[in-house]
């Protein structure tokens, strides 16, 4: 019946023991809700922004820079989170492509797989982050 | 109280409440997204700065806006479809349920007209 309280429920997150399976399943539901809500307000925010002129666009940006056009701390924050929410969502979403066909189930392939999606998502996140700082570093040694 | 045909009582009316276009508009979706938000991401780290020229000159030009456009829709239908199972797996109360897809439906088409508009504007308006 809907609603009744008492009825048994399937054992949930606190019950089973994690693995890289489980964690993996569920970074793929937290990063992809943050980069539903977090990313999408900032992308329709971003374009609305720059179609208002130039002056809103620059409010915005400040919002995530500073003065310098370096980004602050909230933009370093939402830049690292949301790269990190978009690799291992596009890395995880790949491998639900291969489990669609029904192969990849086995345990031990099964957490293999899992652990090199968390993994090459935190890599690329970093090699992103180094690469752009290093950009900025080497650009602004350029100029002075 | 039997009026209808057999197919009509059913229809709509399984387990899901709905057939399995759900699940397949989620993958063609997420085939979309790993052209186009890699894409848009690369492009991204490319550009030499993030100032309004740079970012109305590079939304202006056509393929851009094209592509941006074909992101946005395809972004948004995307969250709205992954979203609405998370609510449901979620939420048990049918009335706050019921609510909160509304208010999903909201988020997804306007967030989506939003961005639309503004690629619309950069495009054809030079960004006034």
């Amino acid at each position: 019946m809907p609603g009744d309280r008492t009825r048994p429920l399937s054992p949930h997150l606190q019950i089973w023991k994690w693995g890289p399976h489980m964690l993996v399943s569920i970074l793929h539901r937290v990063t992809g809700v943050g980069l539903a809500i977090v990313g999408g307000l900032l992308f329709s925010g971003w374009l609305l922004a720059a179609a208002s002129g130039g002056e809103t666009y620059g409010w915005f940006l400040g919002l995530l820079t500073v003065e310098s056009g370096a980004i602050n701390i909230v933009g370093a924050v939402i830049g690292i989170g949301l790269s990190w929410a978009f690799f291992t969502h596009l890395f995880n979403g790949l491998r639900h492509f291969v489990l669609d066909t029904g192969a990849g189930y086995g345990l031990r392939t099964n957490r293999l797989w899992a652990i090199v999606v968390v993994s090459a998502a935190i890599v690329a996140t970093l090699a992103l982050w180094v690469w752009l700082l290093w950009g900025t570093l080497f650009s602004s040694m350029g100029a002075a | 109280m039997d009026s209808g045909t057999a197919l009509g009582r059913v229809r709509g009316l399984g387990s899901a409440r709905s057939g399995t276009r759900h699940w397949w508009m989620q993958r063609v979706t997420a085939a979309g997204n790993v052209l186009l938000v890699t894409w848009f991401v690369v492009s991204m780290i490319r550009l030499p700065n993030y100032g309004f020229e740079t970012i109305t000159g590079w939304l202006a030009s056509p393929l851009v806006a094209i592509a941006m456009m074909l992101l946005t829709a395809n972004v948004f239908w995307h969250l709205r479809l992954g979203l609405q199972v998370v609510l449901e797996d979620y939420v048990h109360n049918e009335a706050s349920k019921f609510g909160l897809i509304i208010l999903l439906n909201f988020y997804a088409v306007g967030g989506a007209a939003i961005a639309i508009f503004s690629l619309a504007k950069i495009a054809f308006g030079n960004a006034a």
